[in-house]
């Protein structure tokens, strides 16, 4: 039957049925759901790892144990876990390894739009990219199947549009279960994998040997292919970019791409001999550009498009329009001029009733260096709270904050990072500050879930990725056991209390850790009766607006609470000047 | 097969996704090939939300072209008024009457568009507006959150396809308990009279 499912789904369904069975990542937009929904087929190990680097190394160690694993990582992961990918390349494995890696160009939710495609080429992994779910799906399977045949991990490329873009895919339900492979036999294997220098100068030559033979397979793999068209354009393109190009060049003759790495190169001097001019379309790096260039072929490419962004079929069409290799559309004359006014933006804030307000606002007030970190938490940095100093990436605000201190001591300074993000890569750097005589204060904002990527366990919710219950490791614990003896508990709803306690710990030389926990709402579903503001008393200075909190609106003379969304936190309560906001137990 | 681009635009929590969903699964039903792109993850707490869903003979783009849009389905009044430059010049937008005001207005930093100057951006590119209290109605039935399944039935009038259709895909992807609800939703906006 046809169904249709998102490229996460798919590559999730594709790597069950193609004998995957221990899965691992750490959740990121756009990738989180292929190991989301993995985890729901049966007889599947699939888990949360506190980072991609564990992840990758747990999904190496399955399948050097004989059964075929994965990991799935957005593209900053790859740079988590870099380090692992290089020596797995070098040992290669004992069964099929699979990468799912999803890029982000536009940076939908990212902090950078890195071309994860590089990461292929640096490690000398091949690397396979699907157009759509349908792909997605297959690509696994040809993924494992490659992975064994040339004893080397495989990396899946996504970018966002492929991953969360839904198309249709055969699925064959009467196919469920397929039988659980066993593993195969495991060897003890001194050169293979124990990376010492000098068995990895054995390897090495294994590992170019093996690209090459890739790079032949390349030019006769049906991943790759030519599509018959006119001879006057031919079109290069990989993934998603390749069906935006199809709609706005119908006729062209294409060079479909789905391995990406390595690529061939009698193939693309046979294609560029069919057609008069060749156009690379790609979206960030010239990747393929380069290399057909280093082929010897003219190639339009970044000549005229961005190496910044998100690509789609109607930027295409207005760059080929300019660059004349299409002509104008006729243009459709509007029907009546459009009021000129400027719609007001809308970005992602803060949930109605968020802790993270509570401490925000309490050290935007305290006045100090905010080093904050990737989460739910860095909406802290939008307008009215605008409460960070920086943000960069998992886990760089403890270390960041302890260098601050080193750098500028007279400052008061803070690192802010999530309790997940905590467990991510937040660790090490707060041993260091202790280790090496910081003073660096740092608050580990627990809202006791992985909030921004849609509520999922680490390991200090007490469950795993497939709901069995498990250990809860205790924050406060673990930092007392690093050494750290000024450790404190907050509530962020109680914010006086919270500001004597920050107070406190700023005033002293000492490393410290302060727990700002209060779980999330949006996961909790928290709904308290709203407070009251009395119209009479409330005098309209802004104060309670300040928090940036959703419900309060500002109108003619006073502010009013939108009861619908204000789930009761109590925030405004506490900040109004004039005590005109009651809460709703008084 | 005549090809039909649709968009949903909304606020992050309103439901699109649901909605966009079952718009996509229909098409399925209906014998087209269908594909759909948007976007989760840091948009969704209180941004800008949009989907695109294409029906079609054959369809390569998940992403609808500017210029090509057939429908718009605007969740908040203010979030429809984006998208002008995304319509055909005959497309057809629904709008649902509710607005939720972004920080900005809140914080009385800037001003939220009337009414009629979301219709005459609209109407600037040749499109024709319809209006639906949707979230009223949702709210009225018993939950505000199935502003999307209302605002799909007064869709289904316009697109066309056999209701039983729709309603069967509206079972196959609501929660069990929701689904005699839903589909009183998705009938209330379908006999909806549209302004």
């Amino acid at each position: 039957m046809k169904k249709l499912m998102t490229g996460n789904e798919a590559f999730a369904y594709g790597a069950y049925l193609a004998g995957v069975r221990v899965g691992a990542a750490y959740p990121g937009t756009p990738s989180t759901q292929i190991m989301e929904n993995y985890a729901t087929y049966p007889g599947v190990f699939a888990e949360w790892a506190p980072n991609e680097k564990v992840a990758m190394d747990v999904a190496i160690g399955a399948a050097y144990a004989g059964t075929r694993s994965m990991v799935s990582t957005k593209h900053v992961g790859m740079n988590v876990s870099a380090d692992s990918l290089f020596y797995a390349v070098y040992t290669g494995l004992n069964a099929a390894f699979v990468i799912g890696c999803a890029d982000d160009p536009g940076m939908h939710s990212s902090q950078n739009e890195q071309d994860s495609r590089n990461y292929a080429k640096f490690g000398k992994v091949p690397m396979l990219e699907p157009a759509d779910s349908q792909e997605a799906k297959d690509f696994v399977a040809v993924a494992a199947e490659m992975s064994e045949a040339y004893d080397t991990p495989v990396i899946v490329r996504f970018v966002t549009r492929t991953s969360h873009s839904s198309s249709v895919v055969d699925y064959d339900p009467a196919a469920l279960p397929p039988p659980a492979p066993d593993p195969k036999p495991y060897k003890k294997d001194l050169l293979k994998f124990v990376m010492i220098p000098g068995h990895a100068r054995r390897r090495h030559p294994v590992v170019e040997e093996r690209i090459r033979k890739l790079q032949e397979l390349a030019e006769v793999t049906p991943l790759n292919r030519i599509e018959p068209g006119d001879g006057e354009l031919g079109i290069v393109a990989a993934g998603s970019v390749y069906q935006y190009a199809k709609e706005v060049f119908p006729d062209a003759t294409y060079l479909k791409l789905g391995m990406v790495y390595p690529l061939p190169k009698k193939l693309v001097k046979e294609f560029a001999g069919r057609v008069k001019k060749v156009l690379v379309i790609e979206e960030l790096d010239p990747f393929i550009e380069e290399h057909l260039r280093l082929q010897g072929i003219e190639v339009i490419g970044k000549d005229i498009f961005p190496l910044i962004g998100e690509f789609s079929p109607s930027m295409i069409r207005e760059t080929a329009v300019k660059a004349g290799l299409l002509a104008a559309a006729a243009s459709s004359s509007t029907a009546t001029p459009a009021p000129a006014i400027n719609l007001p933006i809308r970005p992602p804030i803060l949930c109605a009733g968020c802790g993270h307000r509570g401490m925000y606002n309490v050290l935007r007030e305290a006045n100090v260096a905010v080093m904050g970190d990737i989460g739910c938490y860095t909406l802290g940095v939008a307008y009215p709270l605008e409460a960070l100093h920086f943000c960069g990436c998992m886990g760089a605000s403890i270390g960041v904050a302890h260098g601050f201190d080193k750098g500028r001591s007279a400052d008061r300074h803070v690192a802010v990072i999530g309790d997940s993000t905590f467990f991510h890569s937040g660790i090490h750097p707060l041993i260091d500050v202790l280790y090496n005589q910081g003073k660096t204060t740092t608050i580990i904002a627990d809202n006791s879930t992985t909030g921004m990527t849609g509520h999922q366990h680490h390991p200090g919710t007490g469950f795993t990725l497939q709901e069995a219950p498990t250990v809860k490791t205790d924050i406060e614990r673990l930092v007392r056991g690093m050494g750290f003896s000024k450790v404190d508990v907050c509530d962020p709803y109680e914010m006086d209390n919270f500001r004597r306690v920050l107070e406190d710990h700023l005033a002293s030389d000492e490393a410290s850790v302060i727990i700002v926990r209060r779980p999330c709402v949006l996961q909790q579903k928290v709904k308290l009766p709203p407070p009251r503001i009395d119209p009479e008393e409330c005098t309209n200075c802004g104060a309670c607006l300040d928090l940036g909190c959703p419900p309060l609106v500002q109108e003619e003379g006073h502010v009013r609470i939108n009861d619908l969304i204000c789930i009761g936190c109590g925030l405004c309560v506490q900040v109004c000047p004039v005590e005109a906001i009651k809460s709703a137990a008084v | 097969m005549k090809k039909i681009d649709f968009l949903m635009a909304g606020v992050g929590g309103q439901g699109t996704i649901l909605a966009s969903n079952i718009l996509a699964n229909t098409g399925l039903e209906l014998g087209y090939d269908v594909k759909t792109a948007e976007v989760h993850g840091m948009a969704q707490r209180g941004g800008t939300v949009e989907s695109h869903i294409r029906w079609g003979e054959k369809v390569f783009s998940p992403l609808v072209e500017q210029g090509m849009a057939d429908y718009l389905v605007g969740f908040e009044t203010l979030e429809a008024a984006r998208w002008p430059t995304y319509l055909k010049k005959d497309a057809v937008v629904l709008i649902n009457d509710f607005r939720i005001p972004p920080p900005l207005v809140n914080l009385g930093k800037a001003k939220y568009p009337a009414e009629q100057d979301v219709q005459a951006i609209l109407e600037s590119v040749g499109a024709r507006v319809k209006w639906l209290k949707a979230t009223e109605m949702a709210k009225e039935l018993g939950n505000p959150a199935m502003v999307g399944v209302v605002l799909l039935g007064a869709l289904s009038n316009l697109v066309g396809g056999d209701p039983d259709i729709w309603l069967g895909v509206i079972k196959k992807l609501v929660p069990e308990r929701f689904v005699a609800l839903n589909q009183k939703a998705f009938s209330a906006g379908r006999e909806a009279k549209l302004a």
